[in-house]
């Protein structure tokens, strides 16, 4: 214990590009690119599906397999595959986001779309009957009403990225993971236990910010937390409660299986 | 098929009601008004306009609507909500704001309520809100699609009234659906009785569908005691009223020689009965039975029939416009002022299953 206090303190650890400060970056940086390239292919492909009811399926079943892939195995089977046809730091860089990519995509992909389906049919009929495009219905009601869950889909896939972009250390690049491999090759227990220590609490203060955004921009109106006293009987909306914690998007039991004849 | 050849025409400035039981195509029928559902055959033509040639959603900001649940949009305040449709239009914010606050006054909601969520709201509280929500953009065609049915009896009854109220301020062409026969005859200036498959078994005044029903299923639908609820549509005429002693509260009663006593305010407005035979001192709160309903002189029959009838006395209490005792009456002078009424005349005496004229 006394090892790793000194580990973490020792001003050496703390400077150069491969110091403390330096993985960091790096580790935050391969998380970002992934989160964000994972958002770009989860997320509409969620709200699309949550929107016209459309494969449905699809997502239940990805949702399910997904936890199945060990990321190592894949990270390994990337690393053979893509290895010979890149050059350069990519070789190394991009199995590892690829992995990443991956294990983000279900949480999201699950929260945009639970979040748009758990929408109360009533306010998306009236918005359809008071003249709102498909678009509009999308854009002004079942997005701010899906954003609890979209939120909270991001934070896990959030958790799940900075922890696991631990692994891109084996494939050879940098973060925060660099020292829990250094470590174990010259069985440098306090460097691997120093290094493990700093991608939970990064892990954990990543997401503190994340609540702290999403309070900030979900409606007042959807967590409970509006203007003046509360009056009369409260409507509960379903997503009330999962609004502020990042739990992985469980889909109702009703909607796992597949039912042909949901129009 | 859900609605199979169904024709009707809803009046401007008229509340026409929809009503039948479940599975008849009432809410289809109103859905495809606004083409929520698409008619596979036939046209709808909105002031002679066939709306299938219309755009949707251009349609549908035209046409004010109103279903069930409200259906309020909930990360929105309820100004916002009420503004949906004028900002759709792209009507200016400002004046948008000033009207969707007085919409929220006319609906009877305070506008401290503005600022609120729905989910701060109640039941009756949102469907308010629906309701101004719909008229935002000043539509002159209403679609209500059982607006009032997911809220308790009493609160029912006053977003009727204030419908009713609002609507003779108003003047929109509202098609308005239920499944209840009575909110249907209440509100209704043509009732229009669907059978399932979304045939229109009888359209007519309520007061006629009461009194001429059809055929079985209509006579069915309207229910047992619609003699009794035609009633409702018949004013008062000029009752044989008996002034009757009243006291006032505190008063002691002990001498006085009759079986019952009102007891009234100091505004003359009647507050319950009480038997000076069984009452030992001054007459309070806790001895007075209040059992007896209290109708207007000017309103209808069944609320004269129903006062006398539900009177611990046997008389019925009858007040004018403020509230203040004008009489009483027995019921079966109401029953003699009733035989004296006529029943709403039928159409074609030759054929009695013919629409009213």
């Amino acid at each position: 214990m006394n090892g790793v206090i000194t580990w973490l303190t020792d001003p050496l650890n703390w400077s150069g590009s491969d110091g403390i400060p330096g993985q960091t970056l790096t580790h935050l940086w391969y998380s970002a690119i992934s989160l964000f390239v994972a958002c770009l292919i989860a997320i509409p492909l969620g709200l699309a599906i949550g929107h016209t009811g459309r494969g449905r399926f699809f997502v239940v079943n990805l949702a399910g397999a997904a936890r199945a892939i060990p990321s190592l195995g894949l990270l390994y089977l990337m690393v053979l595959w893509l290895f010979p046809k890149l050059k350069g730091d990519s070789a190394f860089l991009v199995p590892s986001l690829i992995v990443l990519i991956v294990l983000a995509i279900p949480p999201l992909m699950a929260g945009a779309y639970a979040g748009v389906e758990g929408v109360d049919p009533a306010a998306r009929d009236a918005a359809k009957g008071m003249g709102m495009t498909g678009m509009q219905v999308l854009g002004k009601v079942e997005v701010p009403n899906a954003l609890p869950l979209i939120l909270s889909g991001f934070r896990s896939a959030t958790l799940q990225v900075i922890a696991t972009a631990t692994l891109a250390a084996v494939a050879g690049t940098g973060g925060l993971g660099r020292f829990l491999i250094d470590g174990q090759k010259i069985r440098d227990y306090p460097q691997m236990a120093g290094g493990a220590l700093l991608v939970a609490v990064l892990a954990l203060v990543v997401d503190l910010l994340l609540a702290v955004v999403q309070r900030y921009v979900v409606s007042p109106g959807l967590t409970g937390r509006g203007a003046g006293p509360a009056r009369g009987s409260r409507r509960r909306s379903p997503n009330r409660n999962l609004g502020n914690t990042p739990l992985d998007v469980d889909i109702p039991s009703t909607t796992r299986t597949v039912d042909p004849q949901t129009p | 098929m859900a609605v199979d050849n169904l024709s009707l025409e809803a009046p401007s400035g008229k509340i026409t009601v929809l009503v039948g039981p479940s599975g008849c195509g009432k809410t289809t029928s109103l859905r495809m008004i606004n083409r929520m559902i698409q008619p596979s055959s036939g046209t709808i033509t909105l002031d002679g306009r066939d709306t299938g040639r219309m755009k949707e959603s251009e349609l549908r900001r035209g046409i004010g609507y109103v279903i069930q649940h409200a259906g309020l949009f909930p990360h929105r305040t309820v100004l916002d909500n009420v503004s949906t449709v004028p900002r759709l239009l792209g009507m200016d914010k400002t004046e948008t704001r000033k009207r969707s606050m007085e919409l929220l006054e006319r609906v009877g909601l305070d506008p401290a309520f503005a600022k609120r969520y729905p989910a701060q709201l109640s039941g009756g509280q949102q469907q308010r809100v629906g309701v101004a929500r719909a008229l935002a953009a000043d539509p002159p065609v209403m679609l209500m699609d059982e607006p009032f049915s997911a809220v308790d009896p009493v609160v029912r009854e006053q977003l009727q009234d204030e419908f009713l109220r609002l609507q003779g301020d108003l003047g929109k062409t509202i098609i308005f659906v239920t499944h209840d026969i009575d909110e249907a005859i209440k509100l209704g200036d043509q009732v229009a009785v669907l059978k399932v498959g979304g045939h229109l078994a009888q359209i007519a005044a309520p007061a006629y569908l009461l009194s001429h029903p059809v055929d079985d299923f209509v006579a069915d639908f309207v229910g047992r005691d619609r003699g009794y609820r035609a009633l409702s549509f018949q004013p008062t005429p000029r009752l044989p009223l008996a002034s009757e002693r009243t006291v006032s509260m505190g008063e002691r009663i002990g001498g006085i020689d009759a079986d019952w006593v009102l007891v009234v305010d100091d505004d003359n407005h009647p507050l319950g009965w009480v038997e000076p035979a069984r009452l030992k001192g001054e007459v309070r709160s806790e001895t007075l039975h209040r059992g007896g309903t209290v109708a207007r002189a000017s309103g209808p029959l069944r609320a004269a029939l129903d006062a006398a009838l539900s009177s611990p006395s046997r008389r019925g209490v009858i007040v004018d416009d403020t509230g203040a005792l004008v009489g009483t009456v027995k019921a079966h002078e109401v029953l003699t002022a009733i035989e004296e009424t006529s029943r709403p005349e039928l159409a074609n005496p030759d054929n009695p299953g013919a629409p009213a004229a």
